[in-house]
């Protein structure tokens, strides 16, 4: 059972492998990486079925024993975010399939896109099945250097420009998360994560805050909590749709996984749980507060993710089981939510031509399924009841009122108000894009619609909180038209020339499956919810320290006498 | 663990010299920033070696005469990581110089407008208005041509402080 670990990292390599060499072939190409990927996203669901039957499984490489070898560990956790992430890839997949399809390649160059895709998804699955610190370090590079690639896809310059941000950034967060390692290596001869969290236990506290503090740096930048988070909402929104939902769904995520390791594994001790729980308030206040005061979609969605890192990292810091498994169900639901509203962002920029809420408007009419997928997500990120996100932001509240610290119910009440806001933030905008009529257009002999940035300033609606009714002054030159019947609409968007090019108007079968596919996902977590909280709760478990510790040395470990240094340091 | 100074010593300028590059706005700058801070970890990684001994394959000497071969090889990774990550971050920067754009990290346009919205004009400071640099009124031209500069175009001066 041992040999399917390494295959979730080798089958997306070999794959990225294949597709590479045929750049010229875009059909094969295609065929491969979605082959490569199904095979993944079976391979995660079967793995995740047995690891919760059997136990951790632990892959020694090359017939090393764990502390000189390097050791591959899945456990519940890493078997749950594997699956999860495996479909959510496979999803965006389809949905970049089908967007390659429809546009004829222009905007992208498809050769590089399916093999940096791959190399990205080998990334999240090395980082999630990783065994010792430096080899999550390199999960961490493999999938960042991909992630650079495709930022950076077509060398535009605006992607150019915050390439060079989110390089740089991230190449930072590296340098603290590979000294971080140097340092550990050096207090305690090892980087097995197992041997390394029997090891710190027997360090000075002192020492231990330091090593803790440097890796959750290193890990904070990643995952974009609130001090470091600057550097997210500038780069993503400007990457194409699928790349910014795969990137918004995942790789943050791999930053949190991280931190779970750090706080559950290593370094268990409540000393740094109160800041903790100080940062993930500040998170979600902020990230919220972000998202109101902009006026494009895929910025706001941007400043959304940031704000709901906070609703995780308050999971973990709440340093308790319950804390723990309400934390991973809450990853679970988000990784789906996040990346369904991307997608959908995606389908309102093809239909509607632009993501600025400016300019949106009347895609109702135009595509009531598109609204229908972006309505059903939004509600969920917003946590009303009975989605996916009310139960996790439930899961999360029930465990800090049981911790019961100051901290913790500062943290439940922000939470409960961020929630509102962020449901006022995303109805704002799906008001905006979906329910309020066409913003009036300039020339009303074609009825086009304008796009050019220079019309938008000049017609822009003024952008209050309140929709503006069909009454209102800046539509009150189409007062006396109707309001536009759905085929106005469409021939409204179809007319306009770079619509008419390539886009005719309705979104492709193909991504609107892929999207509906992921809010079917996010539907099924809702309904697989009791289930889910199970296994979240088993997952929870088999972090502690000493069953994570005893499934890598099972035997004992070699050249240590006492391994139960840890068990006495219960997790919190 | 005994530690050698000199090591000690080049790895802290290292590391003060690459953070001071890392925050300048010129993006050469900051990948030679990088480079610094890139070669310092790997010091450090080297420094935790301990005390330097006899090659690790080397047979006889036994555990202790020998130098512990793991952090050479952590840091042969990281060396290869820096120098993929280096390239790539210089083939961006010469990518950028194509586009004739100005050797430096730029303002975020978006975040820009936001914050501008429904602000009188004279009161937005000057110094954060998308666009606004020194360089872009110098090789104006640049801008105006698509698809780059020629290989005859004059290189990106660093904007005047």
């Amino acid at each position: 059972m041992t040999s399917l670990v390494p295959l979730v990292v080798l089958i997306p390599m070999l794959g990225a492998a294949v597709t590479l060499t045929l750049a010229g072939r875009p059909r094969v190409q295609r065929l491969f990486a979605v082959t490569a990927l199904s095979a993944v996203a079976v391979l995660g669901v079967v793995l995740l079925l047995i690891v919760d039957a059997q136990g951790t499984l632990v892959m020694e490489v090359g017939g090393w024993a764990a502390p000189f070898g390097i050791a591959l560990v899945v456990d519940r956790l890493s078997a749950l975010l594997v699956a999860v992430s495996a479909i959510v890839l496979l999803a965006v997949l389809l949905f970049s399939v089908g967007q390659g399809l429809a546009d004829g390649h222009d905007e992208t160059p498809v050769s590089i896109y399916y093999p940096s895709y791959l190399i990205l998804a080998a990334g999240v699955f090395t980082a999630f099945s990783a065994g010792d610190l430096f080899n999550l370090y390199v999960g961490f590079e493999i999938l960042l250097v991909a992630s650079y690639v495709l930022i950076t896809l077509g060398g535009s310059e605006s992607r150019i420009r915050v390439g060079q941000t989110y390089i740089v950034v991230s190449l930072v967060s590296s340098m603290l998360f590979l000294s971080s390692i140097a340092m550990i290596y050096g207090a305690t001869g090892t980087v097995n994560l197992a041997h390394v969290a029997l090891r710190v236990a027997e360090l000075p506290v002192g020492i231990q805050i330091v090593l803790h503090v440097m890796l959750l740096l290193g890990f904070g930048v990643k995952s974009a909590v609130f001090p470091l988070s600057f550097w997210l909402p500038d780069s993503y929104p400007t990457a194409p749709a699928p790349v910014t939902a795969v990137f918004a769904g995942l790789l943050t995520k791999v930053g949190v996984y991280a931190i779970i390791r750090t706080e559950t594994l290593l370094f268990p001790g409540p000393e740094l749980n109160p800041a903790l729980l100080v940062v993930a308030s500040l998170t979600m206040l902020v990230g919220i507060l972000g998202a109101i005061a902009q006026t494009d979609l895929k910025r706001m969605l941007s400043f959304t993710l940031v704000s709901h890192m906070g609703y995780l990292i308050f999971g973990v810091g709440l340093g308790t089981a319950v804390g723990t498994a309400a934390t991973i169900y809450y990853i679970v639901h988000h990784i789906v939510v996040q990346t369904t509203l991307f997608l959908a962002t995606g389908l309102v920029e093809r239909i509607g031509g632009t993501t600025s809420l400016r300019r949106l408007g009347g895609l109702l009419q135009a595509s009531p399924l598109v609204a229908v997928l972006f309505f059903v997500p939004a509600l969920n990120l917003g946590g009303i009841p009975p989605f996916s996100g009310f139960l996790g932001k439930l899961g999360l509240f029930q465990a800090g009122a049981e911790q019961g610290s100051v901290l913790a119910w500062v943290g439940i009440g922000v939470g409960a108000l961020v929630s509102l806001l962020t449901l006022y933030a995303l109805i704002r905008a799906w008001s905006l894009a979906f329910w309020r009529p066409r913003p009036a257009p300039v020339s009303s002999d074609t009825g086009a619609l304008t796009l050019t940035a220079v019309d938008a300033q000049t017609t822009a609606l003024p952008l209050t909180p309140s929709r503006p009714g069909p009454g209102s002054p800046a539509t009150a030159s189409d007062a006396d038209a109707s309001v536009p019947t759905r085929a106005d609409a469409r021939a409204a968007v179809a007319a306009h020339p770079d619509v008419q090019g390539r886009r005719r108007g309705a979104a492709p079968t193909l991504l609107v499956g892929a999207t509906a596919g992921m809010v079917l996902v996010s539907l099924a977590l809702t309904v697989g919810a009791g289930p889910l909280f199970e296994l979240a709760e088993r997952a929870g478990k088999s972090l502690e320290g000493p069953s994570y510790i005893s499934s890598v040395f099972p035997d004992g470990v070699p050249g240590i006498g006492d391994g139960s240094a840890t068990d006495g340091g219960s997790h919190g | 663990m005994s530690l050698s100074l000199v090591l000690l010593v080049t790895m802290a300028v290292l590391y003060a010299c690459g953070v001071y590059l890392l925050l300048e706005k010129s993006m050469t700058r900051v990948l030679l920033g990088f480079l610094l801070v890139g070669n310092a970890t790997n010091l450090l990684i080297l420094s935790m070696t301990g005390v330097a001994g006899g090659a690790p394959i080397a047979d006889g000497d036994g555990a202790a005469a020998t130098t512990d071969p793991l952090p050479q090889a952590l840091g042969l990774t990281a060396i290869v990581i820096t120098f993929g990550v280096s390239a790539f971050l210089l083939a961006l920067i010469y990518r950028s110089w194509k586009l004739g754009r100005p050797d430096e990290v730029a303002v975020d346009e978006a975040d820009v407008a936001v914050r501008t919205e429904g602000v009188p004009e004279e009161e937005i400071d000057g110094d954060t208005r998308a666009g606004d640099s020194e360089f872009a009124d110098e090789t104006g031209g640049a801008d105006a041509v698509p698809g780059g500069a020629d290989s005859d175009a004059p290189s990106p001066e660093e904007a005047p402080r």
